[in-house]
């Protein structure tokens, strides 16, 4: 789920001097991540700390001079640095008061931009498409460019990506029409052209965003039609510019609802992965004003998060370390913004499901439309459904059926919720193993499957959806705690998941009866402080400890389920204490003896694909607990089980300590490296505790 | 607990002098080391080699040869002098020119006027047998037996040169020991140690032991042992042991090879328990020999010591002043400042750099004993063998100038120990029979005011004083491990604090209750209260228990102690390796608590480290360190002498050729 928080004033824009540009030319990132560095038309450069909303240093040329492109910060040599009438780059350090004072040269051709990443040397772009680092520039300002575009060739974007230490600009350029994206890397130096691909109705790109993911370079490109496409580009490139021109290969990631309004202008920009901001385009349900900031999800084309934006918005945008930066009206506002990792269900919150029509499902070429499988859906018997749908999923393109499960499985699940003698377990079956449903689409499938006490389904649903409310996976436990074990042995479930259990529990007794062969030996103790407990009473063998497992093997495995799924404390915790007491202490027998079979170790030598892990398992029981703390202090059977989990927690707690107490002199080894030399006097403070 | 500002002063040029010669006496387990400046000093082998006593050189006087004679200790020097030490007063008792020729000694026994037969060659090493008839002489390319009654050379064993290029250079035989089985080992510049027998004049073992020179020898009392120094810093040991188990027929074997020198050894000694080196690298290696040894503890791990165990630097508290001794003049520096704040572990500005405002060249041939500075900066005062000299220092703005105190009062001749009165009006001046003279201070000059006696006891030289806070009492301790406490207002003699068997390191005086704090080399420490003429509850409490194991295996002495005035619980201390802060409010660690805590604590948050802290708070930031003092701004002056600074000023070590290189 993505938020926007509450914005403020930067700082207000000068004077309008054009249509589509108000007084900003850029907003970079300055020194570190707290202050950004506003380059205005009107002259001025100005450094502000972010959080402060305040000016920390301003400078400005002479009238008559104009800057050419933003000023950029060097955080290699802490120095800043601006062209003037596009051939004078001028570099200048925080503490210089004039600029007119600063260094200043004069380099032999036109330079477009000056482009900066941390800590890398900042490269200059000429409007040629020269490109050269700006040390080595500066070392011979008059060395000749080369002229790498042709001569009506424009440079209308460029940007720089940065990782793996390794530099690449990105420039597109304009040329009668058409688009092209350059590409260019370093070390070694390779040019690579490629050519944005055309269609009729489709004009120019209008706003572009460049991040860097793993090894790849994501170009995500924004069209006046609202396509927002990306293209991937590796970071290092096997081919040499030789090949020539080469098509972009893109995907359409979102496609942004138009308003009545021909639209002239907008940006977006890249947030995370599945994140995009856009301004200038208007809300989907905002009606007609585009004056919105808007954050949508590219993985599931929604809305996240919108903020209406007072006075013209204009089509440009910036983003640095969780900020947004947006010149509208007559002011530049920072928006700070929060992208969590998104699950459908919180995706499709925000918007209203106004356009889920056909339109969007349109393209189904199979021999059974999706909605004549439905229509078949709400009429035909089970066995002829189960046929028809298994038919479908194998002959509809993957991108279609996408589309279609959902609503299949809605169809589905209404005629069964409606019909007692109607459930096709099997179609329900084949559906989810395409993958393509996910709770948000079909949230009655899981709470038909309880209904029905179809266990099978359940656990499949709960290994695939990753979106399930913790309401429903509380109802959920609270079946399957509620079944007796005697009707859950019957159930036919997932094999791995029943291995799993069966070798967790064999490996119990087979460690026991080793023990016991063992010639009398004792176990040592588990802990080392059995000592401290009274010795009259309650000392008892750690290996004594109920190391059965207090559930049936089936049951076992479908909680384990229950333990992978995704949930958020705070939600889950009030619909766990709907569970009664019995079930708790069942559970958390059961979560007690997971948790004492891995810390034998005991998981490790099974081979299956689903295990919870060990703080999963820790993290129910506390929230277990939580939840029921009260109740498990005077309840008396489950005062042992309360008293075993101490003993738990406390060896842990013991762990930890010890654990906490080396961190203080692996941080000193670390540190010892970097050991100072200080000359013959050094005046230092030191510390004792 | 707290944070200090510290100036670490790395700028004392403090040159340990190179290692000459060494002496054991095996009968109160002492072992006098001469050095290359002349100096000698005893160090007590059973009391953790703490340097009981230093006796300064002097300019010229290079000792060749060191040896006891019952408690009595002598030198040969270069010039043929003998000298003889006042062990008691820690000075040179006489000196006779025994014969205006060079004589390289190694080892004396008593003399003789010998009339030898006429040399053409030069002798280089000597040594006596038992029976006192007869001596070796180690020479250029031979070694010849006397006749001490006859003065005829008995025999004339031939030691050869090496191979090689080597061949044109003469054999220097730099090392022979006669034992008393009539067995002469030599050591030469071949590298090799041979074994001759006296009777026959025959050659009967011979090992080649370095590619360099072998410089000394040493046999163990009981002859069974005998170590070798080289050139090359290796210490090989021969060991007279039977080949076939259970037969008397014994035969020297080299047994063990220790490299724990990085120059020349120049002299070698076996001790009861150990092998002790001493060479130009100036450091005095123990290494403890294992095989000898019942218990693992402390005195069985190897000790270096680099740095003696009295105080060269001593701090104007109240002035921030420095004054470094040397061995042949004195330096007062003054503290750089700081600017602004910074977090631990930082450093700060330095606003104005330290600056050196005197050398002070001593008068005369004899090095310095001891000195001072008095916490208000403005006397000085240092003594000799032979003279002692005030100075009173005056400071306007950066014009520094001193006017020597002329007429001092005849008891101010020389002293053993110096000492100001906190407030700077009066000298402390430890002298003879373990005395001390006070001198009133003022600007007119000094005068006498009295002395301070013991009621009883030992003579021996006093080497620590230590005056209250509140001028009213004065703590002197001697190297018979004496402490004597004088009540200053009656002059008079106080009390004794009863006798420890270790020697007492460094001591001071609380500042507010008065109490006498002591280190002791063992590293064991007492508080004793001087009021109530005991050890106090906290003392009591510290023997009971016992100190913790780290603390008690560390291996230099404590070197000053310091109170801390805002915080009355403090005691500050300091070796070599670490300074330490003792908050006598705080519980004492047990052997299973965790000693150096520091960083654990420093990973704790605040109420943790209430359960975790104990008394000990031990700083290891610092190494190598002459001096710790807290001067008046609460801030410490830490003087550090990195070894690797000494060693880059050592002459450069025999090149030794290394694998690939």
């Amino acid at each position: 789920m993505a938020t926007l928080y509450e914005g403020y004033t930067l700082c207000g824009v000068g004077p309008v001097q054009n249509s589509s540009n108000i007084g900003i030319l850029g907003v970079e990132q300055g020194g570190d991540i707290d202050h950004v560095l506003v380059t205005d038309t009107s002259r001025s450069i100005t450094v502000y700390k972010v959080s402060d909303q305040k000016p920390t240093g301003s400078w400005s040329v002479k009238q008559g001079q104009i800057i050419s492109c933003p000023a950029v910060f060097n955080t290699q040599s802490q120095e800043y640095v601006v062209v003037t009438d596009d051939r004078v780059v001028r570099v200048w350090k925080e503490d210089d008061v004039n600029l007119e004072k600063a260094f200043k040269a004069t380099v032999s051709a036109d330079v477009l931009k000056v482009l900066s990443a941390t800590d890398s040397e900042p490269v200059v772009l000429f409007c040629c498409g020269a490109v050269r680092f700006l040390d080595s520039l500066l070392a011979s300002p008059q060395q000749p460019m080369e002229d790498v575009l042709t001569e009506d060739e424009i440079i209308r974007w460029s940007t720089i990506v940065k990782a793996e230490h390794q530099l690449v600009i990105l420039f597109s350029t304009e040329q009668r029409g058409e688009h092209c994206l350059y590409v260019q890397r370093f070390n070694p130096n390779t040019l690579v052209k490629h050519r944005f691909e055309t269609e009729p109705g489709l004009s120019a790109p209008i706003s572009f965003s460049a991040t860097c993911r793993g090894s790849n370079i994501h170009l995500l490109y924004l069209y006046l039609n609202g396509s927002v496409y990306e293209s991937v580009l590796p970071f290092r490139s096997s081919s040499t510019g030789a090949e020539g021109v080469q098509a972009l290969s893109r995907s359409l990631c979102l496609s942004l609802p138009l308003g009545e309004e021909k639209l002239m202008s907008g940006a977006a920009v890249v947030l995370d992965e599945a994140h995009v901001a856009v301004v200038g385009f208007p809300h989907p349900s905002a009606g007609a004003c585009k004056d919105y900031l808007c954050i949508w999800n590219t993985h599931f084309q929604t809305l996240q998060a919108s903020k209406e934006m007072a006075g013209r918005i204009y089509s440009q945008l910036w983003c640095y370390s969780g900020k947004l930066y947006v010149p509208h009206g007559k002011m530049l506002s920072v928006i700070p913004f929060d992208c969590q990792k998104s699950s459908l269900a919180a995706a499709m919150g925000k918007q209203k499901q106004t356009s889920q029509s056909g339109k969007d499902f349109s393209n189904i070429k199979s021999a059974l439309t999706v909605d004549q499988l439905i229509q078949h859906i709400k009429t035909s018997a089970v066995e002829d459904v189960q046929a028809e749908v298994g038919e479908f999923i194998r002959r509809t393109p993957q991108a279609d059926l996408q589309l279609a499960a959902g609503r299949v499985a809605l169809e589905l699940v209404s005629r069964s919720q409606t019909d007692a003698n109607f459930y096709p377990q099997c179609a329900f079956l084949l559906l989810l193993e395409t993958r393509y449903l996910c709770y948000s689409v079909c949230p009655e499938l899981l709470s038909l499957a309880m209904v029905k006490k179809d266990f099978h389904l359940c656990q499949i649903a709960f290994q695939i959806f990753s979106d399930i409310p913790e309401a429903v996976t509380c109802a959920c436990l609270k079946t399957i705690l509620s079944t007796p074990d005697l009707e859950m042995e019957t159930v036919n479930l997932d094999m791995d998941s029943v291995i799993f259990m069966k070798e967790l529990t064999q490996a119990h007794s087979r460690s026991d009866e080793e023990g016991g062969q063992l010639n009398g030996f004792c176990h040592p103790a588990l802990e080392s402080d059995v000592s401290d407990t009274p010795s009259n009473k309650l000392q008892r063998d750690p290996f004594a400890l109920d190391m059965s497992c207090p559930v049936g093997l089936h049951k076992g495995a479908l909680l384990n389920e229950v333990l992978q799924t995704a949930y958020s404390d705070r939600s889950l915790l009030p619909h766990l204490k709907d569970l009664t007491v019995p079930q708790v202490i069942v559970f958390l027998q059961y979560l007690r003896f997971l948790y004492l079979k891995y810390s034998h170790d005991a998981h490790k030598q099974i081979r299956a694909l689903r295990t919870p892990s060990i703080s999963q398992i820790i993290d129910w029981v506390c929230l277990l607990l939580d939840a029921h703390f009260t109740v498990l202090a005077v309840a008396p059977e489950a005062k042992r089980l309360v008293f075993d989990l101490h003993k738990f927690v406390r060896s842990q707690v013991k762990l930890y300590a010890e654990l906490g107490k080396i961190e203080g002199s692996l941080q000193v080894l670390k540190s010892s490296k970097q050991s100072e030399d200080f000359g013959m006097y050094a005046i230092q403070v030191i510390e004792l505790f | 607990m707290g944070e200090f500002k510290v100036h670490r002063v790395r700028f004392f040029d403090y040159m340990p002098s190179g290692i000459r010669a060494l002496a054991f006496n095996g009968d109160t387990e002492r072992m006098a080391v001469a050095r290359m400046d002349g100096s000698v000093e005893i160090f007590h082998c059973s009391d953790r080699f703490f340097q009981e006593k230093i006796i300064p050189g002097r300019e010229q006087c290079g000792i060749e040869g060191l040896s006891w004679v019952g408690e009595r200790l002598f030198s040969a020097g270069l010039n043929g002098g003998i000298t003889e030490y006042d062990l008691t007063n820690q000075k040179v008792k006489y000196t006779i020119d025994a014969y205006k020729i060079p004589w390289y000694t190694f080892l004396i026994l008593c003399f003789y006027h010998l009339n030898l037969d006429r040399q053409k060659s030069r002798i280089v090493s000597l040594s006596w047998h038992t029976s006192g008839s007869k001596i070796a002489a180690g020479m250029m390319d031979m070694i010849q037996i006397f006749n001490v009654e006859t003065g005829h050379s008995i025999h004339r064993m031939l030691a050869d040169r090496g191979v090689g290029t080597s061949r044109s250079k003469e054999c220097v035989v730099w090392s022979v020991v006669y034992l008393s089985d009539g067995t002469i080992v030599s050591g030469d510049s071949v590298g090799m140690v041979k074994l001759w027998d006296d009777q026959t004049g025959t050659l009967i073992k011979s090992h080649n032991v370095t590619k360099c020179d072998v410089l000394a020898l040493s046999v163990s009392q009981n002859e069974d042992s005998l170590v070798a120094g080289t050139s090359e810093g290796t210490v090989v040991q021969f060991q007279f042991v039977s080949m076939v188990l259970g037969k008397d027929d014994k035969e020297w074997v080299r047994t063990r090879t220790f490299k724990n020198h990085t120059h020349d050894i120049r002299a070698v000694a076996e001790i009861t328990t150990a092998v002790v080196s001493g060479g130009m690298d100036a450091q005095l290696v123990v290494k403890p020999l294992l095989d000898k040894i019942e218990v693992r503890s402390a005195a069985s791990a190897l000790r270096k010591i680099h740095f003696p165990h009295r105080r060269l630097v001593f701090c104007a508290r109240n002035s921030g002043l420095m004054l470094f001794q040397y061995p042949g003049h004195l330096e007062l520096w003054r503290l750089g400042e700081s600017e602004g704040k910074g977090i631990p572990g930082s450093s700060l500005f330095v606003k104005r750099n330290p600056e050196k405002l005197l050398h002070l060249k001593v008068k005369g041939e004899d090095h310095i004993r001891c000195s001072a500075v008095s916490p208000c900066g403005e006397w000085i005062v240092y003594s000799t063998a032979s003279s002692l000299r005030l100075y009173r220092l005056h400071c306007d703005n950066n014009n520094v100038s001193i006017t020597k105190i002329s007429k001092l009062p005849k008891v101010l001749s020389s002293a053993n120990q110096l000492c100001f009165s906190s407030d700077s009006s009066h000298l402390f001046s430890a002298s003879t029979q373990s005395s001390v003279h006070i001198v009133s201070l003022s600007q007119s000059g000094c005068k006498f005011v009295g002395t301070l006696k013991p009621k009883s006891g030992s003579h021996q030289a006093i080497h620590l004083l230590a005056a209250s806070e509140d001028g009213e009492w004065l703590a002197s301790a001697n190297s018979d491990h004496e402490v004597h406490i004088y009540n200053l207002q009656t002059r008079k003699a106080h009390c004794t604090v009863p006798v420890y068997s270790s020697a007492v390191t460094a001591m001071g005086i609380h500042p507010t209750t008065n109490c006498l704090f002591m280190m002791y080399a063992d590293q064991q420490m007492c508080e004793y209260s001087i009021e109530q003429k005991q050890y106090t509850d906290w003392s009591r409490t510290v023997q009971r228990k016992g100190l913790h194991r780290l603390w008690m295996e560390r291996d230099t002495p404590c070197l000053n102690v310091m109170f801390n005035p805002q915080n009355p619980s403090h005691v500050i201390l300091h070796d070599t390796y670490m300074l330490c802060i003792i908050d006598q409010s705080l519980p004492l660690p047990d052997d299973k608590t965790q000693f150096y805590n520091q960083l654990t604590l420093k990973s704790l948050t605040e109420d943790q480290r209430k359960s975790h802290s104990h008394a000990f708070k031990v700083c290891k930031t610092f190494k190598d360190i002459l001096c710790v003092e807290l001067i008046s701004d609460q801030s410490l002056v830490v003087v550090e002498r990195p070894l690797e600074d000494v060693a880059t000023q050592l002459p450069a070590p025999i090149k030794q050729k290394k694998f690939a290189t």
